[in-house]
């Protein structure tokens, strides 16, 4: 048993404020990539829009439904991604996926995302984490054909 | 007998003695297992193991004596006769079977079947693919307000369309205990087949599967103190009798050509392949354990535990609210959201507090829905559930409000 310590190492006050009010959440009708992403067993869901050239996240919102955890990783993943590269916003997965599913510690690059390092001592809610960083992962792989076309 | 209380049950499984601080809130899901089913299950390996109904040596014959005797409990137990006891997997195994066995065979296009807002995705899964495949429809009763089926609308969805009515005797999610005889009774009167999801009323109530005047029962053995990867499929023997198998193979045969075969009687038809037999043992020993306690006193004690935790959670914490009817037709299940917060934030702040509980939409996405939430934290109760469980489960939960409440 861990009690409150735990609770106030996982659940800082930066995860519940984005719980509470979300950044970049809501439709996004000039978006030209949509992906949407679930946990089954649980329920979560989330789907993620981008304006994108192909190169650039020009813009991203996202909506859904789920668990602080989720909410709040899914709101600060749109504020640092917003305006960067593809290639820069898969290499912040991979730092983020380090920190949640090794243990790695956080790097400065994700900034707040540090306060979820706590995600991982908990394997139950390691899905909850990732969930909109693997919506992003496809929305790259969406967003890079969209490219390919456009070069045809 | 002298009553048993729960303190006392507690002892008797290794598991819960093994963690004395654990508060465990998950029965619905899977039970503990006291000493005297783990011990039958060792004592099987160790001193039966051999085939069964192959065998013409000694241990072969005492193992199938073992395995019958087994089904002759589990009859004994829901008031059937044991040429009905097929053991399978598990409740969504039961309910497959009759769907497939069953339901292939006799639903044609514009055939309907009933089912109820409230079900279990293994009590609705099965018969989408079989509508699939035969094109038949399906209907739901409706769910109340009050968390109870609105049975005024069978009248109208009671058609002679209606093939096979399907439902829970309670509720995983809402305790709700459905009065399953006046539902079969309104079937049968339009001559569809009657099955019921015994999953969470046989671990918890006397259970006479006649006086259901039910044609299907299904219950899973691991939640009722049995092991994992048995359960039972009951069925009337005259419905039996004119089923095709369901899974083929060794045991479930009379004659097999290479390019044709004849079946076996019920149950031997729809047990194909070596069955779990050490598992079925292990769960007669469970039933009969079951049956020392009283299967009233089981219920009696979970009927208590569940009014004592609504009534504490009414009066102490406001900011809690909970499904599922009040009455005496509601078993020792609480499901309940705390404010806005998610029921997964929720369970995993009890979980710091040694409580655990489950939270999600308890394989019941469509009863969610209606209800309006994605997701609810349910704390279940059992034989070994104590008074002190549940004080220490509202205390903890009134720990989790305060840590939230400026998120509440």
């Amino acid at each position: 048993m861990k009690g409150m310590s735990f609770l106030d190492e996982l659940y800082k006050e930066i995860i519940l404020r984005h719980y509470k009010s979300p950044h970049n959440y809501g439709p996004l009708d000039s978006a030209n990539v949509r992906v949407k992403g679930d946990n089954p067993t649980c329920g979560d869901q989330i789907e993620l829009m981008v304006l994108t050239d192909g190169e650039r996240i020009t813009d991203l919102r996202f909506q859904g439904q789920g668990c602080a955890i989720s909410q709040a990783s899914a709101s600060l993943m749109t504020d640092l991604v917003k305006g960067k590269s593809w290639a820069e916003a898969l290499a912040l997965e991979q730092q983020f996926k380090a920190m949640i599913v090794d243990g790695a510690a956080p790097t400065p690059e994700l900034g707040d995302l540090a306060a979820l390092s706590g995600v991982h001592k908990l394997a139950a809610r390691v899905k909850c984490a990732t969930l909109a960083w693997n919506a992003l992962e496809q929305a790259a792989h969406q967003s890079g054909a969209l490219l390919r076309e456009s070069k045809h | 007998m002298a009553i048993v209380t729960p303190q006392a049950i507690r002892q008797d499984f290794p598991l819960l003695r093994r963690y004395p601080d654990l508060v465990y809130l998950n029965s619905a899901a899977t039970s503990q297992k006291p000493e005297v089913v783990i011990e039958t299950i060792s004592r099987y390996y160790r001193e039966l193991n051999a085939s069964v109904h192959r065998g013409a040596y000694t241990l072969s014959v005492q193992a199938s004596e073992a395995y019958e005797q087994a089904r002759r409990t589990l009859a004994r137990f829901i008031g059937a006769d044991e040429r009905e006891i097929i053991f399978v997997r598990n409740t969504t195994e039961a309910l497959n079977l009759v769907a497939y066995a069953w339901g292939l065979h006799n639903l044609r296009p514009g055939d309907e079947i009933l089912l109820t807002e409230m079900e279990h995705h293994a009590n609705l899964v099965p018969w989408h693919l079989v509508c699939e495949r035969t094109g038949a429809r399906i209907k739901a009763i409706p769910l109340g307000p009050d968390g109870r089926l609105e049975l005024e609308a069978l009248d109208s969805l009671l058609t002679p369309r209606v093939k096979l009515l399907s439902v829970m005797q309670v509720s995983n999610v809402l305790g709700t205990v459905n009065p399953v005889a006046e539902i079969a009774q309104a079937a049968r009167a339009v001559g569809a087949l009657v099955v019921v999801d015994g999953a969470q009323s046989a671990p918890h109530m006397p259970v006479d599967v006649r006086a259901l005047g039910a044609d299907f029962y299904a219950f899973s053995g691991h939640k009722m103190l049995g092991p994992t990867g048995v359960g039972v499929l009951w069925g009337r023997y005259e419905v039996l009798e004119t089923l095709a198998p369901f899974l083929g193979g060794g045991s479930m045969i009379r004659e097999v050509y290479v390019d044709r075969s004849t079946y076996a009687a019920p149950p031997q038809r729809f047990e194909a392949g070596t069955p779990a037999v050490a598992e079925a043992i292990g769960l007669a020993a469970a039933v009969e354990y079951l049956t020392r306690l009283g299967m009233d006193r089981v219920w009696q004690h979970e009927l208590e535990l569940v009014s004592y935790a609504l009534a504490r959670l009414d009066e102490e914490l406001p900011e809690v609210r909970t499904f599922g009817p009040r009455g005496p037709d509601r078993s020792g299940v609480v499901s309940f959201v705390l404010g806005d917060i998610h029921a997964h934030d929720v369970a995993t702040a009890l979980d710091q507090y040694g409580i655990a509980v489950r939270a999600g939409h308890h394989c019941a996405q469509p009863l969610h829905r209606k209800l309006g939430v994605p997701a609810t934290v349910r704390a279940s109760f059992y034989v070994y559930t104590t008074q002190e469980d549940i004080d220490r489960f509202i205390e903890a939960l009134k720990k989790v409000r305060d840590f939230f409440k400026d998120w509440l």
